[in-house]
């Protein structure tokens, strides 16, 4: 009876809410966002790093949350480092579809790498803002929008 | 009327493990007499399962399950007797009236009101609360006056009263909690000043389960002449309100937590207030004569009930209460109390789990949280063992910044609650630490 929990709590996901990837305060930041779920209290600080050519340099978190959110939030600043602008929010989109079970059949899952352990979370809709709260603050840091996100 | 009220024993101090089965035998024992199997029965929603699990429903401070009778109150009333209240002279509008007056009556003497027309039938607690911060504190709240909460209201009882501090340039006022979740009633007193218009306090706490003092605070507010609102969402449900007892001048309710419908609640008010307040809204029903100059205000209650009610809904409240009444609300008062009991000695015996809310007099509220295990994962994993708990702030941020947590898992118990039920759920925290390892 567990044994479904575990597509949604995958051994990545323990690994990466245990000992959660580039969890620090980044002092030469030249993005920060605050994101919010207000429904469940997650909270997280992104700090991004984009040099002049557009690519993601360093990204880095602080916060707390479940341990959805907290491993979207690893597994998130692990996959888009290096990547530019354009490659990032394309993740985003597909990351997207993915969680929310929306045009999935367009999403080819070699592309997005461990991401797809995150999959599991569209058969849980109260969960999956959890999941995306990380992306969505990525997004409006690399917009340079406002520097707090709610997913609500 | 002799009250027993919720959890006038003390709570166990110490941690001290005991044997799971000795205390259940105990708490099990001493509410003999309490049929709980015949009235599970009541509750046609409990016999389901949950992810292959029979479900175990531990959200009731959220909103609570429904007996048939309510059901079959709102079925029988549309298929039977159904029109529009207060203004046909045909049958059906008629019997309408009168069962909609009748459960006005029900209600009155469920919280001992003295006169039925101090009853005004609302949404729920939330317009209960706004309806008196637009009318009485936009009549009565200026400038560098104050308003008294405390630190662990919903917010419900904390957002109505700063849109009117905007509104009027009034100052929000809040007295502190401990770590226990008790109202520190010193500071509350020293909080009561020559400006101070209105205290408006939480009855019980929906986060943290304590039962606030309030006979108390209503002494020390009414010897400075300040009126008191008392949100009873989480009160009336779980313990007998005496509402001329206490004397409070204002007491808010919400039907969909006292085993009845959504969307119909109830604010009591001292007729002294209720006449002299301005209405809330305006339209039909709460006129008694109306021309383009002036317009004349109907009676009581009639005059903050505008347009036209939720008059089903309203009805089943009163058949909600009725049922209540045939099991008696000292008895469940002290069956919950017993659940809360055994529910805290099993919690303390698991060493990665906090109590969140530990005040001496509590209503059957377990809020907690588990060593680095958020709330919303231990909600996910026990809805899939079919238990339904609540995970979040339970719209109350500022407790959950007291208590420096951003939630707590709580379980919530009912009238229909087991003693095995608690067992499940104590099973499913250590299966949820397991998962974690
Ligand atoms: C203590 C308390 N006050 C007020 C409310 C608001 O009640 P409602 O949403 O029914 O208006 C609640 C319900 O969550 C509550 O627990």
């Amino acid at each position: 009876m567990l044994d479904q929990i575990r597509d949604l709590y995958q051994e990545v996901v323990f690994d990466h809410n245990r000992n959660p990837r580039n969890f620090r305060v980044m002092e030469d930041a030249n993005r920060k966002i605050e994101g919010f779920n207000p429904l469940c209290g997650d909270k997280i600080t992104l700090y991004v790093k984009v040099n002049d050519e557009g690519v993601i340099e360093d990204l880095s978190f602080q916060g707390s949350g479940c341990a959805i959110s907290t491993a979207s939030a690893s597994l998130m600043t692990e996959i888009v480092k290096g990547q530019t602008e354009e490659e990032a929010q394309h993740l985003f989109d597909i990351f997207h579809r993915i969680t929310t079970g929306k045009n999935e059949e367009a999403v080819n899952l070699e592309e997005i790498g461990k991401l797809a352990v995150l999959a599991g979370v569209r058969a849980y809709p109260a969960r999956v803002k959890c999941a995306t709260l990380a992306w969505h603050s990525l997004q409006a840091a690399l917009k340079n929008e406002a520097n707090t996100v709610s997913t609500e | 009327m002799n009250k027993v009220y919720a959890s006038q024993a003390a709570m166990p101090q110490n941690p001290a493990y005991s044997a799971p089965s000795a205390a259940s035998l105990k708490a099990r024992s001493s509410t003999a007499g309490y049929d709980v199997t015949r009235i599970r029965e009541d509750f046609p929603i409990l016999h389901q399962e949950v992810h292959g699990k029979a479900l175990v429903y531990l959200d009731n401070a959220a909103t609570t399950q429904k007996p048939k009778t309510v059901i079959d109150c709102i079925r029988r009333v549309y298929e039977n007797d159904y029109s529009n209240v207060h203004r046909g002279v045909h049958t059906l509008s008629q019997r309408s009236t009168e069962l909609f007056e009748a459960a006005r009556e029900t209600v009155q003497k469920f919280i001992n009101a003295r006169h039925c027309h101090e009853i005004v039938f609302v949404r729920g607690t939330t317009e209960a609360i706004n309806l008196v911060a637009q009318s009485f504190g936009r009549s009565t709240v200026k400038e560098g006056d104050e308003i008294l909460i405390t630190a662990m209201e919903h917010h419900s009882n904390i957002v109505p009263w700063q849109m009117l501090c905007e509104q009027t340039g009034a100052t929000l006022k809040v007295a502190p909690i401990d770590r226990n979740g008790e109202l520190q009633l010193d500071e509350f007193e020293q909080l009561l000043s020559p400006r101070t218009r209105l205290v408006s306090v939480v009855h019980m706490s929906n986060a943290l389960g304590t039962i606030n003092p309030v006979k108390a605070i209503i002494e020390r507010a009414h010897s400075r002449e300040i009126p008191v609102l008392l949100d009873g969402a989480q009160a009336a449900p779980h313990m007998a309100v005496d509402v001329q007892d206490l004397d409070c001048d204002f007491y808010a309710l919400s039907g969909h937590k006292l085993y009845g419908p959504t969307g119909i609640g109830v604010l009591y008010g001292k007729e002294k207030w209720l006449e002299a307040m301005p209405p809330y809204q305006g339209g039909g029903d709460m006129i008694r004569r109306v021309t383009f100059d002036k317009t004349e205000y109907n009676t009581l209650p009639f005059k903050f009930e505008a347009g036209t009610p939720n008059i089903v809904d309203a009805i089943a409240l009163g058949a909600a209460v009725d049922y209540l009444e045939s099991i008696g609300m000292d008895a469940i008062a002290a069956y919950e109390n017993q659940l809360l009991h055994y529910a805290t000695e099993r919690a303390l015996e698991i060493p990665q789990l906090t109590i969140v809310g530990t005040a001496e007099r509590k209503g059957a509220i377990l809020s907690f949280t588990l060593e680095r295990i958020h709330p919303h994962d231990i909600g996910t994993i026990l809805d899939h063992l079919g238990i339904a708990i609540r995970a979040g702030h339970h719209c109350a941020m500022p407790v959950m910044d007291f208590f420096g947590v951003p939630a707590t898992a709580r379980a919530s118990f009912g009238l229909y609650n087991t003693f095995e039920e608690i067992d499940i759920l104590m099973d499913g925290i250590r299966k949820v630490i397991e998962v974690f390892g």
